[in-house]
């Protein structure tokens, strides 16, 4: 029995770290309908990031990503005003295309700067630092705090769309982008800053991938499958429901090792193939599509 | 001359939708357009909100050339618009739509936007459904918050594309009050409308199209009252 609370309760942690993938995924496909295929390599992506400044500052990781989201706000600006929005409109192959590309261009530029090797995040002790629930189950403080972070990240992004100008910017436009031009917004700059955001939320989920286990830089498509799964589980446009989406994949892939080491991965698609079946659109799918 | 529109012509491939079209427009004048489907009045519309390019031609608003201003610079610079069918962002709240053309198309702050947002809501009688998504909303109310959204966006000119079609007598009639209010607070109307009586009831001057061109243009009456135009207008009747 406790074998099983256990493995709900790492499921469930285990969950953040999925939602923290998911959610820029989500906030890109929710404003813009982007389909972003390289959003597993930008974590990667942003890990490597995290990790030179930690290393060349000798700065502690979780001092490195506050260092490092400015900058990576503004390369997701740059990316989205100069290359990503020629690439959107009516037909649904550029962006695809395009990320697709930029997916192997970043594969290639991190093996020509980092190698094969696989790396890690260094913050001393707190990486191994567990709280004891009683019995014999105990909770990692990363994982922890992994899963207050999304919890976080998604609060922070619901006061932003819901409480902001720009919020509702990204609304209208993810409405009805032609109207929204008619209206005076800037679509190409609320596309731009959107991004801008989606990459912070991008350096967060890197820096717990790279505390909570090694990178290298060819593990993006496989965490991009994971926050694809995530999103379409939860429900496009609700990042409560990214949020639901990352613990049921997480809660699947844990009760399913507990059953067999082998059945762990299997089973987080088989519970993506079951929301599929049953709830096409997800589970929190938005009001009005 | 607040909008000034010379030699205008769109054509897509063989199809002229809009031919060597000239019109201007004086500061809170109300002009009204009517024509058979597919004279090409929504086009025109789309030309002068920057939605598509002209083929040839030039479009003025206030003495600056619009070539090249796209359309969120067209709705700062004073030209606001309604659809044919009603567009509104359906995941936003009724206030929301309009906070949106305050704050984006006309520049104001958030606290300014909030209160000339409740007056034009209260206005055009929609301050009830203020926290309503309006996705939920009813045709009337939809084409209320049309036009509510682009007066918040503080026009100078207002583009209203059939806005009485498919209302009852009396729902038309209240439109036909809003817009003449509209009117007096200074604001200039090109109105395309198919109910004619409403558009009669409102405007200084009525242009005929058909085919892409402008075919008469004059005081409302004497332009009703010419065989072709009556000929035309049948036409839209039968």
């Amino acid at each position: 029995m406790t074998g099983f609370l256990d493995a709900i309760i790492q499921g469930i942690l285990l969950g953040g770290l999925y939602a923290l993938f998911a959610t820029g995924l989500s906030l890109m496909f929710g404003v813009m309908r982007l389909v972003n295929l390289a959003h597993g390599d930008l974590i990667v992506l942003a890990a490597f990031a995290i990790l030179a400044v930690a290393e060349k500052l000798g700065a502690d990781p979780f001092v490195a990503v506050l260092l490092a989201a400015p900058v990576l706000f503004a390369i997701g600006f740059g990316l989205q005003h100069a290359l990503l929005n020629r690439t959107l409109g009516r037909d649904l192959l550029p962006p695809l295309l395009v990320t697709f590309g930029l997916s192997i261009i970043i594969q290639n530029g991190l093996l020509q700067a980092f190698s094969a090797d696989s790396r890690r995040l260094r913050s001393g002790a707190i990486e191994t630092a567990s709280i004891p629930l009683g019995g014999d189950i105990a909770v990692g403080v990363v994982p922890l705090l992994t899963l207050l972070s999304a919890i976080a990240v998604i609060v922070v992004l619901n006061l932003i769309f819901y409480r902001t100008a720009i919020g509702r910017a990204f609304r209208a436009t993810s409405d009805d982008l032609e109207v929204a031009e008619l209206m005076g917004i800037d679509v190409n700059r609320t596309f731009a800053i959107a991004m801008g955001i989606a990459f912070v939320v991008i350096a967060i989920a890197a820096l717990y991938l790279g505390l909570r286990a090694n990178f290298d830089p060819t593990i993006g498509p496989v965490r991009l499958l994971y926050a694809f799964e995530a999103v379409i589980i939860g429900g496009l446009g609700s990042f409560w429901g990214t949020l639901a989406g990352g613990v049921i994949l997480g809660l699947a892939q844990t009760i399913g090792a507990r059953i067999d080491p082998e059945w762990q991965i299997l089973s987080g698609h088989l519970a993506f193939l079951v929301v599929l079946a049953i709830r096409p659109r997800g589970l929190f799918p938005r009001a009005v599509d | 001359m607040l909008l000034d529109i010379a030699g205008l012509r769109k054509s897509f491939g063989a199809i002229v939708v809009a031919d060597d079209f000239d019109l201007t427009i004086a500061p809170s004048e109300a002009v009204g357009i009517i024509g058979p489907n597919g004279a090409g009045k929504t086009t025109l519309f789309n030309l002068i909100a920057g939605g598509l390019s002209p083929s040839a031609g030039r479009i003025r608003f206030d003495g600056r050339d619009l070539a090249g201003v796209p359309p969120q610079g067209r709705c700062r610079a004073g030209i606001g618009r309604t659809h044919q069918i009603p567009q509104p962002f359906e995941n936003l709240t009724v206030f929301e739509n309009l906070l949106v053309g305050a704050v984006h198309g006309r520049g104001k702050s958030e606290r300014e936007a909030t209160q000339s947002c409740g007056e034009i809501l209260d206005q055009l009688g929609l301050i009830k459904r203020a926290n309503t998504l309006a996705g939920a909303l009813t045709l009337l109310e939809r084409k209320r918050l049309e036009m509510a959204r682009a007066l918040a966006s503080g026009p100078r000119l207002l583009l209203l594309d059939e806005i009485a079609g498919g209302l009852t007598e009396g729902e038309c009639a209240e439109l036909v009050t809003t817009i003449r209010d509209i009117r007096k607070s200074g604001v200039a109307i090109l109105w395309i409308e198919h109910v004619v009586h409403a558009l009669l009831a409102v405007i200084d001057r009525l242009v005929v199209l058909n085919f892409g061109r402008k075919i008469a243009e004059g005081a409302p009456k004497e332009v009703m009252a010419r065989s072709d135009v009556r000929q035309i207008y049948i036409g839209i009747e039968a």
